[in-house]
């Protein structure tokens, strides 16, 4: 550890190299593991370069992605941005996976380096471990082999259908990605070493299987009995376990006419979609987190002697610049900062835990002077995603320190009205008002399968469940239901009801 | 202990494959742009990076969006400074208010992005019908020739200069005085005569300790002073020299009566820039002249020759009579490649054809290396008239001139593809680059 003599840095220029990053990563993790109790998967660190980083930045963060034109739409987005200076580039990339690999950029200080090695392969990290969200819906140790298993099969698929087939099936899959994960049910644990074998042995078992959707035996004649209907419909819903949530599921189970190589699309599709899903659900809780972590540790290196003034410095400024909430006027506001929050929230949590006001106590009876503050976070980081996370924790002191106001914005008024602000009287009301906002499940559209007319035309029958009167874009709601169409064969009908009552709003279909 | 890995070193343009694929869903939207592009540019500028937008169709991805301005909902901002409950804020026009809704809505409306030259050339070659292999020769930069270029401190083991590296180490050696090798052998031969005497004095065998000592300090000063030492090595520097080539000059000709419209201006210029790209891989500098014609003919510029419209009668001689007099003044034919392109869509006053096919074989022919006509018809009598003989007078005219002389090609175009055969033989000389 002593390099030169007397001095306990763990650095002392901005240049870096693997004998100084482990050095600080081993000063890091006795931080982390003795001091703050996190528990984490074991690390990878990789460094890359600023192309690479635009590379994973357009392949959705993963180190292994299939080839898709959207990719490289999104490739040319984010590089023409970093060219022009309209974005910079994240300092790091962290992956959900056992191990936890974290991307660190070359070009970084060793000063950043450091930062980020808290943040990312200490703070995710750790977050990701002992989620409960994480640790029920997504799978670290299967994930990557299950993504090289993917890229091969569809690279596979390219050759042997051709590019133009799958990408028609990839398009309208990721159309209906929202629409794709399952919100209720727990999903069946990937085994990837299976995952080949099982590929192959589906294709030969839908070959043989019987479809109830095909029967195409006339009926009795002489007018249908409408109790009879009922119960036929009545048994067809149980059949196909409908309603359903989940529209790329019931398309890859029962869709009339894809092919078994397609309906594998869809299935990874599916998992790649539901892998994400816990992600946009902790956005604050796992930004807070990283954040709080890595301010923590700094601070402690400094403490003990380990890091100089001008790093120290250095590092703060760059915590600043992520941690910065401008107001609501202001040209540079997009929506809150989830690192701000998360961090505020984070901080606050240890403040009351240790220096409570009467206010606190009145609040948070439960963990004020307590002073059991790691015991409370890491608890909080295990057992909440954002918008739980939120309604328990956000403090009075918080809200009038972001100095927080709620607008109702209802359609028929030409205007906002102000609802509560930060007072007495409206802290539990912008309380419960954003918690509701990172409530993911209520702000995506709620759109499902009610009914298949299997003895008609075979019209599939959806949903929109409309939250507030909330109605859909018309363009992109076509085309997506073109998609639909594309991959179910026959006509799509969607009809919109209001969420509350029920009452039907509006209707449409495709030919 | 974590596990450290350099990826830097991994293979580049990862991404490459995704983007083509997306140049290839979005191509005909950006062919059309393109197309527009090469309307309004400068000749000379078709084949650089062009920034093009973010095609709206084709590489569109829908998904089930909520609606602006419907419905009721409510938002949490920061940074109140004055609103008490119950205020009430007028809505900015057009829409809702930009709240912690913000989706994937990023402006993609005025975003561009750079296309390659290589791609803007796929694009641009796409109706032409060109064969693969003129596409490729096309698209290829100018050819480099490495030459001398003096030596380099660094380069690659093959190119030691031998010469020059020892003259350094003979320097070297003189200035940190390396002892010789004749004079160790001497001093060596010394000691050995004195070594082998059977009786020494005391004073011969001090000077025998003496010579050791100075022997020793010798040879440790040799291994010391290396004989070849990396900083004197020296390799041979090669520059990237183009090659040299002569200089061509581009003669542009066209009818600007009134009968050519936007549709036969668009094709004549596609004619002209086919022309420039094949001459700029051959030729270093290229000089390109505008003559433009109604019944009088005049030397003009660029935007001149493609926008603006001169009414008038049609007198093609004039062009002719105007690009011979700009020939004697500038281009010498013994320094300059003529090359010549003429675009009209056949009219011409009577009895005027034929002075332009005696001015074409007794003087211009003589001097230019190639010269091509086209003449741009209506889709339906490129039916009527196929390959026939018969057609305006000029065409008649020009066809004797096409019979005599093997540099002169003409054809009749109605669409993009059929521009391609005008230049067939000019292509297929496929000049061999010599290194002088």
């Amino acid at each position: 550890m002593i390099k030169n003599a007397g001095s306990t840095l763990l650095f002392d220029s901005s240049d870096w190299n693997f004998k100084t990053l482990s050095h600080a990563y081993d000063a890091i993790e006795t931080i982390a593991i003795d001091e703050l109790g996190l528990d984490v998967y074991p690390n990878q660190l990789e460094i890359i370069s600023s192309e690479q980083m635009l590379d994973a930045y357009s392949s959705v963060g993963m180190p292994l992605m299939y080839q898709h034109w959207s990719f490289g739409k999104r490739f040319v987005y984010e590089e023409n941005g970093y060219r022009k200076g309209h974005h910079g580039l994240a300092y790091e990339l962290v992956i959900n996976s056992n191990p936890c690999i974290t991307y660190l950029m070359e070009e970084n200080t060793m000063a950043m380096q450091t930062l980020v090695t808290a943040h990312a392969a200490f703070g995710h990290n750790h977050f990701f471990k002992n989620n409960y969200l994480f640790k029920q819906w997504t799978d670290a140790g299967a994930i990557l082999s299950y993504m090289e298993f993917s890229k091969k099969y569809i690279a596979k698929c390219e050759e042997r259908h051709g590019t133009s087939a799958v990408e028609a099936i990839l398009d309208s899959a990721h159309a209906l990605m929202d629409q794709g994960v399952f919100r209720y049910r727990r999903p069946p644990r990937l085994s990837s070493k299976k995952e080949q074998e099982r590929a192959r042995e589906r294709l030969e078992y839908e070959e043989q299987t019987y479809s109830d959707l095909w029967r195409t035996l006339p009926r009795a004649t002489g007018r249908p009995d409408p109790e009879e209907a009922e119960r036929d419909a009545m048994e067809r819903k149980k059949v196909l376990n409908l309603p359903e949530e989940n529209l790329l599921y019931f398309l890859e189970k029962n869709s009339l006419i894809l092919e078994p190589w397609q309906r594998e699309l869809l299935r990874i599709v599916r998992v790649i979609a539901q892998y994400f899903y816990p992600q946009r659900q902790t956005k604050v809780m796992n930004e807070g987190c990283a954040t709080y972590v890595h301010y923590t540790i700094m601070n402690r290196l400094f403490d003990q002697g380990k890091i100089s003034e001008g790093a120290m410095l250095e590092m703060l400024h760059s915590h600043s610049s992520v941690v910065f909430q401008p107001h609501f006027d202001d040209p540079r506001f997009s929506g809150l900062n989830p690192y701000a929050l998360g961090f505020a929230m984070m901080q606050d949590i240890e403040r009351i835990c240790n220096q409570p006001t009467s206010e606190d106590r009145d609040w948070f009876p439960a963990i004020a002077g307590s002073g059991r503050w790691r015991e409370t976070l890491i608890d909080a980081w295990a057992n909440h995603r954002d918008e739980s996370f939120i309604l328990q924790y956000l403090s009075p002191a918080l809200i009038r320190k972001f100095r927080l106001f709620q607008l109702t914005d209802e359609a028929s008024n030409k205007y906002c009205e102000v609802a509560s602000i930060h007072n007495e009287r409206g802290y539990s009301e912008i309380r419960k008002a954003l918690a509701r906002s990172y409530d993911v499940s209520a702000n995506s559209q709620d759109i499902q399968v009610v009914d298949v007319d299997l003895l008609g035309d075979r019209q599939l029958r959806l949903e929109h469940r409309m939250k507030n009167g909330v109605l859909l874009e018309e363009t992109s709601r076509d085309a997506t239901l073109a998609h639909i169409r594309h991959l179910w064969g026959y006509g799509v009908s969607l009809a919109g009801v209001d969420g509350k009552t029920g009452a039907a709003r509006y209707a449409c279909s495709t030919g | 202990m974590p596990n450290f890995i350099d990826r830097r070193l991994n293979p580049k343009d990862k991404s490459l494959g995704n983007r083509q694929r997306f140049l290839k869903r979005a191509r005909e939207e950006l062919k059309r742009f393109i197309k527009d592009r090469v309307k309004t540019d400068k000749i000379a500028d078709v084949d650089s990076d062009h920034a093009v937008p973010m095609p709206a169709r084709g590489a569109s991805e829908p998904t089930f969006q909520p609606a602006r301005g419907s419905g009721d909902r409510q938002y949490v901002l920061p940074g109140n400074r004055d609103y008490m409950p119950g205020d009430r804020i007028d809505k900015p026009q057009g829409g809702g208010g930009s709240g912690s809704s913000a989706g994937k809505g990023e402006d993609e409306d005025n975003f561009q992005f750079l296309l390659s030259r290589e791609e803007v050339l796929e694009l641009f070659f796409e109706d032409l019908e060109l064969p693969d292999m003129i596409k490729l020769s096309l698209k290829e930069a100018v050819a480099f020739k490495p030459r001398r270029a003096g030596f380099a401190t660094s380069g690659s083991p093959t190119n030691i200069n031998v010469s020059r590296t020892m003259r350094n180490s003979y320097g070297r050696r003189i200035a940190l005085q390396r002892p010789k090798r004749k004079t160790l052998e001497a001093l060596a031969q010394e000691i050995e005569a004195l070594a082998t005497e059977p009786e020494l004095g005391i004073a011969e065998r001090r000077h025998l300790e003496d010579l050791r000592v100075q022997l020793d300090l010798l040879e440790r000063r040799r291994r010391r002073i290396p004989y070849v030492d990396p900083v004197d090595i020296r390799f041979n520097r090669f520059e990237r020299q183009p090659l040299p080539n002569a200089n061509a000059v581009m003669f542009c000709l066209m009818d600007v009566s009134s009968s050519m419209g936007e549709r036969e201006k668009d094709l004549a210029k596609r004619f002209f820039v086919l022309l420039h790209l094949f001459l700029k891989r051959r030729y270093d500098r290229i000089d390109i002249v505008f003559i433009r014609h109604t019944d009088e003919a005049g030397e003009v510029d660029e935007d001149t020759f493609f926008y603006s419209t001169q009414s008038g009668g049609t007198v093609v001689s004039t062009a002719l009579e105007e690009m011979l007099r700009i020939i004697q003044e500038r281009y010498p034919a013994k320094e300059w490649n003529i090359y010549a392109a003429q675009a009209s869509d056949g009219d011409n006053v009577s009895r005027d054809s034929d002075r332009c096919a005696s001015l074409l074989t007794s003087e211009l022919m003589r001097l230019c290396q190639y010269y091509a006509y086209v003449e741009i018809i209506d889709e339906r009598e490129s039916e009527i008239f196929g390959s026939t003989d018969n057609g305006t007078s000029l065409w008649r005219a020009y066809r004797t001139v096409d019979g005599e002389w093997p540099n002169f090609q003409m054809t009749r175009i109605a669409r993009p593809s059929d521009i391609y055969p005008v230049f067939r033989k000019l292509f297929a000389r496929q000049p061999t680059l010599q290194f002088r």
